[in-house]
């Protein structure tokens, strides 16, 4: 019997009364305002707004026609536990996450131990069981210490509770390799997810390749790094019918990739940051370290080319490749700075005032895109209906803020979207009935 | 425009790069002296901060320096705390605790000096950042230049060689253009880089239309490239881009950054030819450093003792087409 894939910490569910919420779940069809019952963890009741009554034992939240969205789910964060607890660990990573309004993440391996072995599994999925606010699933490496050289012991992971199976950060450089656990994975399961990049057109390379590089003397990545890997990747997955997600797509070549083996009806799907979605090459122009990531920023014409792959379904869903580092470690030159930013507690304020208010996106799809990536893991979907588990997110629309101007939950600050005006402020999140998240400005009166 | 660091070229129009040149040029008076010193910068420290073996251009600042009768403090970051793990930050809050007046800074990563602008009240000047900029190298090219063909209005200049490495051919491709220049870059598509051409310039892999250039810039070919393999050899690099008297008409002005790979970029005849003003631009570095430290220490900035805060830099202003 395998091992429930997510884990949380000890949550203390809330008997809560969320009064008068405008309900959105596109999955559900439900665009309006209701009183949502939660007990023991659940959706119990839905009605007319105003007309459930509030026991003496609940918790009472007046929703004031705010939006309350199913948690968002995050299929790819950096946590940095173990051995980088300087950055991030459990506790303040998952605090991040539940500040953004997510109430499920996956983490990635690429700690100090790489995550590639069912002891070290083992002992993170229990120290989570300590310190996770929200849920949190595992995504050991496919290969042994990141190296590309020998498949880690997939099936025994599995059996210990592995979501799936990554690189990142790293790309499997050797298509042989990647076919053999692609190939393995009819053992195991359990989706692989891959970081795409081919290292001899990257090496050297800070930023994305193009006119900011140019100008700024600075070595560039170009997009084919990607795109090429994701092509040749798709191949391998269509010829061994293997599962596969793509992660953290940058550029318009890599969006046809992976439409062209969509179209195929190889098993792939894929995700792409709030950063890229928003951001571009311009954006490092100043040579801000938290413009710095891996992908890197690319063109207007790349990042319009993700906007149309989330509209018409070629990317699946919104994931933050949630990257802290310590300010000591983004304060030098951008050359030597590490790749990636922080994203949780900025993603769907960031995507909704960058996509949704300037009419780009609709709310509906972007609440469908920031909780799709469970299903992709084969994990449950977060919904809002009577009998499902509260997993919720409660957001005003209409407050305005600062990114950052309140300091972090997370423990580095290195966001690229820090000391921007925002709009649209998670008020509360809601994971298995318990609260993970809630901004001080929302009203509790008990019961 | 008041300047309170040399950053970039971007940081400066036609005006300002006009200003110190001018300045440059009575300062060039004062070489001509027996005693080659004036006390304008008396009492001021100047300091070096070199993470890069340079010898010309440390030197350069240091005479520049040393004319004006600042204090020079020499810091290189071999052998120093920097080789034992300390950072760039770290390094340069250190020595700001000895009040310099002006740091010179010399780094292999681009950016550095807005860096270090934002951590310490001195003036920075940016003695190369990186493959980024080396913005006094091109002033001193223009000065040298101006004092060659008098305006540069309308002059075609050619860079040659390896751009995609090179911090002298980014200064220059800007300053040459605010200047009234139009600019190609000719070299090996392996050195070109990627979007170069939006910064204004032309870009061609030969030397075919080199003869309608006035003003030839061969920039020096690094023996690395080669067992990086961005060239297939060195002779077959010379064969196509060396600078040499087949190529150079008598006309055309021979411009060189130094070091010199004679034989490589260019034939040693040429080098030698009176076309080439590569001495003249050495001797141009001490003057156009003497004016940049003399604008940065005695403008508007010296008179306020409180650092203000930097404006983040200018957007890059429109290139000629």
């Amino acid at each position: 019997m395998a091992a429930e894939p997510l884990v949380h910490g000890p949550l203390q569910a809330v008997d809560m009364l969320l009064r008068d919420v405008h309900v959105l779940d596109p999955r559900a069809e439900l665009d309006a305002r209701h009183d949502v019952r939660v007990r023991s963890g659940e959706i119990v009741e839905m009605g007319e707004p105003g007309r459930l009554s509030c026991d003496a034992d609940e918790e009472l939240f007046e929703g004031r026609g705010h939006r309350l969205f199913p948690a968002f789910f995050d299929p790819h964060v950096h946590l940095r536990t173990p051995g980088q607890e300087h950055k991030e660990d459990l506790e303040s990573g998952t605090r991040a996450a539940a500040a953004g309004g997510y109430a499920g993440v996956l983490a990635m391996p690429n700690t100090d131990p790489v995550i590639d072995s069912a002891p070290l599994l083992r002992s993170l999925r229990d120290a989570a069981a300590r310190e996770a606010r929200i849920a949190v699933g595992f995504m050991p490496a496919i290969t042994r210490g990141l190296q590309g050289e020998q498949l880690t012991e997939m099936a025994e992971l599995r059996s210990e509770g592995a979501v799936g199976f990554t690189d990142d950060g790293k790309p499997v450089t050797s298509a042989g390799m990647l076919r053999k656990a692609l190939q393995y994975q009819r053992l195991a399961g359990g989706v692989i997810a891959l970081h795409e990049e081919d290292p001899t057109l990257s090496r050297g390379g800070s930023m994305h390749e193009g006119a900011v590089s140019a100008a700024l003397g600075i070595g560039g990545i170009p997009t084919i790094s990607e795109s090429t890997m994701v092509a040749r990747d798709a191949a391998l997955a269509g010829y061994e019918g293997a599962r596969v997600h793509f992660q953290h797509l940058s550029c318009v070549a890599s969006v046809r990739a992976v439409a062209a083996a969509k179209a195929q009806g190889f098993a792939v799907s894929t995700e792409a940051t709030p950063h890229h979605l928003l951001l571009t090459e311009e954006d490092v122009r100043t040579m801000d370290t938290r413009m710095k990531m891996n992908p890197p920023l690319a063109t207007e014409g790349d990042r319009q080319a993700l906007i149309e792959g989330l509209r018409d379904g070629t990317i699946d869903c919104v994931a933050t490749d949630h990257a802290p580092h310590a300010r000591d470690e983004k304060e030098v030159p951008f050359e030597q700075a590490p790749m990636g930013t922080t994203g949780l507690e900025t993603a769907f304020a960031a995507l909704y005032t960058g996509l949704v208010l300037p009419g780009v996106l609709s709310l509906e799809l972007l609440v469908d895109r920031l909780t799709a990536g469970a299903a992709l893991y084969e994990l449950p979907t977060p919904r809002i209906g009577v009998g499902e588990p509260a997993n919720l997110t409660l957001v005003d629309l209409d407050a305005e803020w600062v990114a950052g101007e309140r300091g972090w939950e997370s423990r580095s600050e290195n966001c690229c979207f820090g000391g921007r005006k925002l709009r649209g402020k998670v008020l509360l999140t809601v994971c298995a009935g318990a609260v993970a998240f809630r901004e001080r400005a929302l009203t509790v009166v008990s019961g | 425009m008041s300047m309170n660091h040399l950053l970039s070229m971007n940081d400066l129009d036609r005006a300002a790069i006009e200003r110190v040149v001018a300045q440059a040029e009575r300062f060039a008076e004062v070489s001509d002296r027996e005693i080659k010193k004036v006390p304008a910068l008396r009492g001021r420290m100047v300091l070096n901060l070199f993470y890069e073996a340079s010898t010309r251009t440390r030197s350069s600042f240091e005479l520049a320096a040393k004319r004006l009768s600042a204090d020079v403090v020499n810091f290189a970051a071999s052998g120093s705390s920097v080789e034992k793990g300390e950072s760039l930050k770290d390094t340069v809050l250190t020595l700001s605790a000895h009040k310099p007046d002006a740091i010179v800074l010399r780094t292999p990563w681009a950016g550095a000096s807005e860096l270090v602008s934002k951590w310490c009240p001195a003036a920075i000047v940016n003695a190369g950042d990186g493959k980024r900029e080396h913005p006094t190298q091109a002033l001193l090219d223009v000065y040298t230049l101006k004092s060659r063909l008098g305006e540069l209005d309308g002059a075609s200049i050619w860079i040659v060689g390896d751009v995609a490495h090179s911090r002298v051919a980014r200064s220059n491709i800007v300053a040459f253009q605010r200047m009234g220049a139009k600019v190609t870059v000719a070299g090996p598509p392996t050195l070109i880089p990627r979007g170069i051409e939006a910064l204004g310039c032309d870009v061609r892999f030969t030397l075919q239309d080199l003869p309608s250039a006035d003003v030839v810039y061969a920039l020096r070919m690094q023996n690395e490239r080669m067992s990086e393999t961005w060239v297939p050899s060195i002779r077959e690099y010379a064969a196509w881009y060396q600078v040499n008297g087949r190529r150079l008409a008598p006309r055309q002005v021979l411009m060189h950054p130094g070091p010199v790979n004679r034989g490589v970029e260019l034939s040693g005849e040429v080098v030698d030819s009176p076309q080439a003003v590569i001495t003249a631009q050495v001797e141009a570095g001490v003057v156009v450093r003497m004016a940049v430290l003399y604008e940065l220490l005695t403008g508007v900035r010296a008179a306020s003792s409180a650092p203000e805060p930097q404006p983040s830099p200018a957007p890059p202003e429109p290139q000629p087409a």
